[in-house]
């Protein structure tokens, strides 16, 4: 069986962990430490969230761009997508209705 | 491929294949279920701010269990990998030690998580109390049912494991629980991040 780059080894799983565990970390320490400066502790907090899933999506599922993850790749791709319009849209027209009704 | 001498249909022939069309297949239910965690995100942002009388995130929600019920999660998932690796290099043993790592941290978390509602419960903050309480339980708990779902399909692979002899079905099932498992601590990160964290910074 020929192996891919970015197939997975053990190496890769702690990369990947110890990634994840200082975005965690990090996004914690911003929230418990952040009530000086709420809005900036929320960047961080929403920042290390997406840079973390990034990673796991990397490190633990394996999508990357190489050939045999295309499809798959491409599946996420739509899902983000259609995510994105059923969240942001919900939000929006939800926060606008509110903040008419006030 | 070899051939099927019965009559009878193989499951063998349809989830034969440790990369192939069933691993897609399962990306697409993984998707599908990322949809629904979706749209359970959305409900708990609408509903936020809905408290009525009771309490708001900042009251109601803590770090106590969060913070730990977070380790655990990641944690799992990195034994999770070394299963998988386990599967890789044939090492049944080893296999077998990290899936039941895997299995034992799940229900740590698990444990927490009851203890979390429980003490919640007790404060008198249930799902009936306002929208964002509902939205809370609702998002929080389809996760803790997805991981409950995930035990029963992790102790059935770890018995397969431990018995069987790692043919390529069994290769090919193992594959998929781990994706699966690894979709959860995913989902996770959003739960910790915009309902925790979020909560706590008010």
């Amino acid at each position: 069986m020929s192996r891919e780059p970015g197939s997975p080894t053990h190496r890769r799983y702690l990369t990947g962990y110890l990634w994840a565990l200082g975005l965690t970390l990090i996004a914690f320490a911003a929230a418990r430490l952040g009530g000086a400066n709420r809005t900036l502790a929320l960047g961080v907090v929403i920042g290390a969230g997406l840079i973390q899933i990034g990673v796991h999506l990397r490190y633990f599922l394996h999508l990357g761009f190489g050939k045999s993850q295309r499809e798959n790749l491409v599946l996420v791709l739509i899902a983000t997508l259609l995510i994105l319009l059923m969240v942001g849209g919900s939000v929006w027209i939800m926060f606008d209705l509110n903040r008419r009704m006030m | 491929m070899t051939a099927v001498g019965s009559a009878a249909p193989s499951m063998d022939r349809v989830d034969d294949d440790e990369n192939g069309k069933s691993a897609f297949g399962f990306w697409v239910f993984l998707m599908s279920d990322a949809a629904l965690f979706a749209v359970l995100f959305a409900t708990y942002a609408v509903m936020m701010r809905g408290t009525g009388s009771g309490p708001g995130p900042a009251e109601a929600i803590g770090l106590k269990y969060a913070f730990p019920e977070t380790l655990v999660l990641l944690t799992s998932t990195l034994t999770m990998g070394f299963a998988a690796m386990a599967l890789h290099a044939d090492a049944r043993r080893s296999l077998v030690v990290w899936l039941g790592a895997t299995l034992v941290l799940g229900a740590v978390f698990l444990a927490l998580e009851a203890a979390e509602f429980h003490g919640m419960a007790a404060k008198g903050d249930t799902p009936q109390v306002s929208g964002f309480l509902s939205g809370f339980f609702a998002l929080v708990g389809a996760h803790g049912l997805h991981v409950t779902a995930g035990m029963v399909w992790g102790l059935a692979m770890l018995v397969q494991g431990a018995t069987s002899d790692l043919s390529a079905p069994v290769r090919s099932r193992l594959g998929r629980f781990a994706l699966y498992w690894h979709f959860l601590d995913l989902i996770w990160v959003g739960i910790f991040s915009i309902v925790y964290l979020r909560g706590t910074l008010g």
